[in-house]
């Protein structure tokens, strides 16, 4: 509620206070900020995804061309995930009359004294690359145009209503996803691995909220796909729950930590490592099993001391 | 994490159970201290919803914001929690104790001895979480910057008195709590995870319900399925069973239960304005009753967290108390007293980013504390040595064989050789620095000579012994005993002093401004 108040707020005159932040956290070019009607807020309406992602386009080509400021507000941008087409939309893109076009990410979490909450941040970068990824093969398409690696973040000042905003250097975050999208398994190569039949359709009654599908094809359907499972999921992801019952079901050391299962070796039920510690299991000549040994035999020593020395 | 550490998760994911991560206490818990557990609103970062706060168990004192979009309401509130937490953290100020410290004096640049007050004790904060630590920081930061009506006669919305005075101190502790091994403000569940590991990941522990059914199941339930229930259970309108300890709500309760009670209680202040005279009291028991029913909401969502915290502060003085604890309280104990100093001299707020100096010695500052903390702890606890000696950075084992030798100078000094038997594997090199723990718990210094054939090491003493040709009793151990030697030393030193912030050089900005900072512009939607 207060982020989409504050989104309105921030936007409501047409741009220009938007333009003018941006300037003056960039701080370079002689070029002056623009004042009440030097913003173009082209016209993004569209039907359906596909033709708001060409009208987007369209807008950013003639924007481009016009060699003005303008702000698209709520564009729709495409990015190919695992081969399918996912479509995205981003708070505003500013297209700068050199032709550099900067993602705008508003957001509602304060920044006080010009520093906020770091996880939150890295957040909105993730987000904020995600859409510079997506304009990146429009903007080739353009003449002059180029995507800018920073981002600007919009969020409310201090413990006000106003707004404060930083440039957030995306390079990082740019090139992680990028690798990330590379690598991501393509969704036919998933779908033909599983059952025939296999779906995922709630099948929503005629109200549009209520599931029809049993809850039983739907957990079969769930678990047929394969999860990696990482406490951090719990977090982002509404499925994290399940999967970690599933994860814990099976003992997997990752449960506990990503950081754990480096340190384990091949070792990867919590069974395996307890077991090759007490010296029941394992290769001693495995470094992961020579270290987990040891750890074991100082830990049993020093709890022993402590329990000697505490009760005489 | 240690994989001594990993190795108690495992065990305690094995057994439903959480397992010991240190053997003593390695924060100091105070006699009395205050506990707060704040509460703020959905989507309005930061701005209050109601808290609990006391000293006492059994009477904790319920603050409430019944409408917190309204300025006025927030006001009262703060003015509340500074009549609540203030004279707590004031009281330790008066009782002082002498102590000499040596200072630099300025007309003869030599160190001379000062006497100086210490404050005897300290007054401790203990919140649920680290958010709440946040937390404490953020209401610091709004608070410090205001204006009473004696400050400032023209500002608009005067700040109610003491609540600046509050809010600086409350930055105090909050920036406090960045110095590692600090126990000023504590997050209950930080510090019940440096004692026990649970079955499940850092993350969960954050949640104090579940990391507290760990190690505390209830009886004939395994901590594994109790810490479920804390973080899931549901009762049949689909409120959690075990509310969040906060900051935030739960938004099940907000959408259920609180919108709705602030809309009643919304509606009966307007009709208080609007009643005619005659029914004005009636009006007026309408409000009364709206805000009874949101206290009583929050009260029932802050209570179970507040009972956790207490809880969780029997279990931890239930442990036995580590011996260099005392030592860094009083660290504590100089830093409250600092403050106290600051702000009886009138010196202003601190400011909204440190100069460059004072940054640096806080990064500096703490970087000694963290290393200070890690030998202190190993030191006081086997356990954690253990991880040490894991790692190999110290070893242990008993003595086979003991040679006495000499220095080569004009006045021979004992030097003896001491060989002892061990499994550890630690990463040493002929001449490498070694320091041990002597009974009397002053650090005796010794370097590494060699590795035996069979798995033995020597190693020489190189002080400690006093000032004899014979060493004193009890400095050089005996074949049979056990000893342990580290590589780190015991009391490290910070690096090299900071200038004055005075003489910050041009680079680093040049010398800070001395004009106090101005508070914030007040604006038509602060929330805070």
């Amino acid at each position: 509620m207060r982020g989409h108040a504050f989104e309105a707020r921030v936007k409501d005159d047409g741009g220009t206070g938007l333009i003018r932040l941006l300037c003056e956290r960039l701080g370079d070019g002689p070029a002056p900020p623009p004042g009440p009607g030097d913003v173009d807020t082209p016209d993004l309406a569209a039907s359906g995804p596909e033709g708001r992602t060409a009208r987007t386009a369209l807008a950013l080509r003639e924007a481009t061309a016009a060699g003005r400021w303008a702000l698209l507000d709520h564009p729709m941008l495409a990015l190919s995930v695992a081969g399918t087409p996912a479509y995205l939309e981003p708070d505003a893109v500013v297209v700068h009359p050199d032709g550099g076009w900067t993602v705008v990410e508003i957001k509602s979490f304060a920044m006080v004294d010009g520093a906020a909450d770091a996880a939150k941040v890295g957040a909105a970068a993730r987000q904020a690359a995600v859409y510079a990824l997506a304009l990146e093969p429009v903007a080739e398409r353009v003449d002059g145009a180029s995507v800018r690696h920073r981002a600007l973040l919009v969020c409310p000042k201090n413990f006000s209503n106003l707004p404060d905003a930083a440039l957030v250097d995306l390079r990082k975050q740019l090139a992680t996803t990028r690798r990330q999208l590379d690598r991501l398994t393509g969704v036919a190569d998933i779908a033909d691995g599983l059952p025939e039949g296999t779906t995922f359709d709630l099948c929503l009654a005629d109200d549009g909220r209520t599931p029809t599908r049993p809850a039983e094809e739907l957990a079969a359907a769930v678990d047929a796909v394969g999860a990696a499972y990482a406490p951090e999921c719990l977090a982002a992801c509404e499925l994290a729950f399940h999967c970690r019952a599933r994860s814990r079901a099976a003992d997997a050391v990752q449960t506990l930590g990503r950081a754990l299962r480096a340190e384990l070796g091949g070792l990867t039920t919590i069974e395996a490592v307890l077991a090759a510690a007490a010296g029941e299991a394992g290769d001693p000549a495995d470094p992961a099993v020579a270290a987990l040994r040891r750890a074991a035999r100082l830990r049993a020593e020093s709890l022993e001391t402590a329990g000697a020395a505490s009760c005489p | 994490m240690s994989l001594i550490g990993t190795l108690a998760r495992l065990e305690a994911a094995r057994d439903g159970r959480a397992r010991p991560l240190a053997t003593v206490r390695h924060r100091h818990i105070a006699g009395k201290p205050l506990v707060f557990v704040p509460l703020t609103t959905a989507g309005e970062a930061g701005a209050p919803l109601g808290a609990l706060v006391g000293t006492e168990r059994d009477a904790p004192r319920l603050l409430v914001v019944a409408q917190p979009r309204d300025r006025d309401l927030r006001s009262a509130f703060l003015a509340e929690l500074a009549d609540a937490m203030l004279p707590h953290i004031e009281e330790f100020a008066d009782a002082v104790e002498r102590e000499e410290r040596k200072e630099t004096d300025p007309a003869t640049g030599r160190k001379v001895p000062v006497e100086v007050e210490l404050c005897a004790d300290a007054p401790q904060l203990v919140v649920p979480s680290a958010a709440g630590v946040e937390y404490v920081r953020l209401l610091g930061r709004s608070m410090r910057f205001r204006r009473t009506a004696e400050q400032d006669p023209d500002a608009p919305h005067p700040a109610p008195p003491r609540v600046p005075l509050l809010g600086r101190w409350l930055t105090h502790f909050g920036e406090r709590s960045r110095v590692p091994g600090s126990s000023l403000l504590l997050a209950m569940t930080q510090v019940l995870g440096r004692h026990w590991a649970t079955g499940q990941s850092v993350l969960e522990d954050q949640h104090l319900g579940a990391l507290l059914a760990w190690i505390d199941p209830p009886e004939e339930t395994s901590g594994a399925a109790a810490a479920l229930r804390a973080e899931l259970a549901r009762d049949a309108e689909g409120l959690l069973v075990h509310p969040p300890a906060g900051p935030a709500t739960d938004p099940v309760f907000d959408n259920k239960r609180l919108a709705p009670a602030i809309a009643r209680y919304d509606q009966a202040r307007t009709e208080v304005l609007r009643s005619s005279p005659h029914r004005f009291t009636t009006a007026h028991r309408a409000l009364a009753g709206a805000e009874l029913e949101i206290r009583d909401l929050l009260l029932g969502q802050l209570r179970p967290t507040w009972d956790a915290v207490w809880h969780g502060i029997d279990l931890l003085r239930a442990l036995p108390e580590g011996a260099r604890v005392g030592e860094r309280w009083k660290r504590d104990r100089w830093s409250y007293t600092a403050h106290r100093d600051r702000v009886r001299a009138g010196e202003p707020p601190q400011p909204r980013r440190d100069d460059a100096v004072t940054a640096a010695r806080k990064l500096s500052a703490r970087e000694t504390a963290q290393a200070q903390l890690d030998a202190q702890e190993a030191l006081d606890d086997p356990l954690v040595m253990a991880g040490r000696r894991l790692a190999g950075e110290a070893f242990a084992g008993r003595v086979t064989d003991v040679v006495m030798e000499y220095s080569e100078a004009k006045i021979p000094r004992p030097r003896p050789l001491v060989t002892l038997r061990t499994q550890d594997a630690p990463h040493v090199a002929d001449g490498v620095k070694l320091h041990r723990a002597l009974p009397d718990g002053r650090a005796q210094s010794a370097e590494f000579v060699s590795h035996g054939p069979d798995g033995s090491l020597t190693v020489r003493l190189t002080g400690g012994m006093g000032r004899g040709k014979v060493p004193e009793a009890g400095s050089v151990p005996e074949p049979g005993d056990q000893v342990c030697w580290t590589l780190f030393e015991h009391a490290p030193r910070g690096g090299p002093e900071l200038p004055e912030p005075e003489q910050t050089p041009w680079t680093h900005g040049g010398p800070p401004a001395a004009a106090a900072e101005a508070p914030d512009p007040v604006t038509a939607e602060d929330h805070l």
